[in-house]
């Protein structure tokens, strides 16, 4: 595959491919920044990672502790 | 008096272009041919395109990443941890190591949760694949497999099933079954076959379908039951390490990162290459979807994590610090995508505020390379696995 194609074969791919590229729709950093910013947030609330889980409801925070199968 | 060799030159109009020059004779098919030298390098260049060398490929190339680079430049109005600067910073982590999983037998090289969020598939380089049920860290399965560096593993959707592979160039689902005695080797089925071994598999969304990249620089959809090729993924110029689903939500698309130090996202039906990033300076390791969808993460050998926006088509943020200086082997999301879990090749494992760019804890722990960092499904805690043969699962 990539390891048997020649180095010409190889630029000809990357040339197509930025070709194509080059006419990709982008918008700006401000707007797609603000909103990854904004998803973030909403989610923050309910992530267990951040917001803490009391360790008598985390199964893994538990050592050796009852668990009803 | 000197010996010289003369040669003699014969002197007249070529056969091609008609100009009196020098000419040079050779023979086509047996024929005499009288071409000047510039006629005969024209005619050995026939198999180029008109005026294609690898010069002109090399340059047009160049010119065109200017120009793209260009483009994306343009929307580069603001840096991501400026648009960040208003949110609360996170408070101070405790994350402890809460349970060991030991019975690898050398270097755990991959691993993935089961979606029941308790069960947990792991790979070493001894061939052996295991799976743990990770709340009493007692083993389930155990599968020897017939190669060595098992270097990707994933679990079904459905829990049933585990696919694995390595240097055989081949990934395998194993259904598992819930007769503990049931030699689960016999069932055995082969799905993938590459020309060069196997970096990281992945299901889609549902047992079907299987998603495989290689040191053969391709990617691949595969059908399970049949063993089909359903389609091909070419575009890396070398060994491809590492491949993610986008979240179910947003479509049909896969990121993967490989030893060209390029990141491409590709359309899973067309088999196309949408879009290419490569600002990294060495092979990129490991490549994860943001939980949006619209961007992705990469960890990489120039010990930098790196996000990358799809919709912006640039990179917006770098994690790195001048005192890391080893490669970056995975990396993962917590569940809101604030946080980002990196494993080194230091044997930590750094935690990323992603919006600020900061890192907010370091985890030590392992005593040996970290492979590889998965959160699990409901982001409750989130294991690590290991060259000490061990993984850990950290809440």
């Amino acid at each position: 595959m990539a390891r048997d194609m020649s180095d010409k074969e190889i630029l000809k791919m990357e040339l197509e491919q930025l070709q194509k590229e080059v006419k990709n729709t982008r918008e700006p950093v401000s707007k797609t920044a603000k909103e990854i910013c904004e998803w973030v947030e909403a989610q923050s609330a309910e992530d267990p990672l951040i917001k803490g889980v009391p360790e008598d409801k985390n199964p893994f925070k538990e050592k050796g502790g009852c668990i009803i199968t | 008096m000197c010996d010289q060799t003369f040669l003699a030159i014969t002197f007249g109009p070529c056969d091609n272009c008609s100009q009196n020059k020098p000419l040079m004779n050779i023979y086509l098919k047996n024929e005499p041919i009288n071409y000047c030298s510039l006629c005969v390098e024209l005619m050995a260049c026939q198999g180029l395109a008109k005026g294609e060398t690898i010069h002109t490929l090399k340059a047009e190339s160049e010119t065109l990443k200017g120009k793209l680079e260009e483009e994306r430049a343009k929307l580069h109005d603001v840096e991501l941890h400026q648009v960040a600067e208003k949110i609360e910073a996170l408070g101070q982590f405790v994350m402890k190591t809460r349970r060991t999983l030991k019975g690898h037998g050398n270097k755990v090289l991959c691993m993935d949760w089961c979606r029941d969020k308790r069960r947990i598939v792991s790979s070493s380089q001894d061939g052996k694949v295991i799976v743990w049920d990770a709340y009493t860290t007692n083993k389930e399965h155990a599968v020897t497999m017939p190669c060595t560096w098992v270097m990707a593993c994933a679990y079904a959707p459905s829990g049933c099933a585990v696919a694995c592979g390595g240097l055989d160039n081949k990934c395998s689902v194993y259904p598992l079954s819930l007769d503990k005695n049931e030699n689960l080797a016999a069932k055995k089925k082969s799905v993938a076959m590459h020309t060069n071994y196997l970096s990281s598999c992945s299901f889609t969304n549902s047992d079907m379908q299987i998603l495989t990249s290689s040191g053969d620089g391709t990617c691949a959809l595969w059908d399970v039951e049949s063993g089909q090729l359903l389609q091909s993924f070419h575009g890396h110029s070398a060994d491809v390490l590492s491949l993610n689903l986008a979240p179910s939500e947003t479509g049909n698309t896969f990121v993967s990162g490989g030893c060209d130090k390029k990141a491409n996202v590709w359309d899973m039906r067309s088999g196309q290459n949408v879009q290419s990033f490569e600002t990294h300076e060495s092979d990129i390791n490991s490549v994860k979807y943001y939980p949006s969808g619209d961007a992705f993460a990469t960890g990489s050998d120039d010990a930098t994590c790196r996000l990358y926006d799809l919709r912006a088509d640039r990179e917006v943020a770098i994690y790195s610090k001048e005192s890391i200086i080893f490669g970056a082997s995975s990396v993962d999301f917590s569940l809101s995508g604030r946080l980002l879990f990196a494993g080194y090749n230091d044997y930590t494992i750094n935690v990323w505020d992603v919006l600020k760019g900061t890192r907010v804890a370091i985890l030590f722990g392992h005593e040996n390379r970290v492979s590889t960092v998965r959160v699990s499904p409901d982001g409750t805690a989130f294991c690590s696995g290991s060259w000490d043969n061990t993984l850990r699962i950290w809440a």
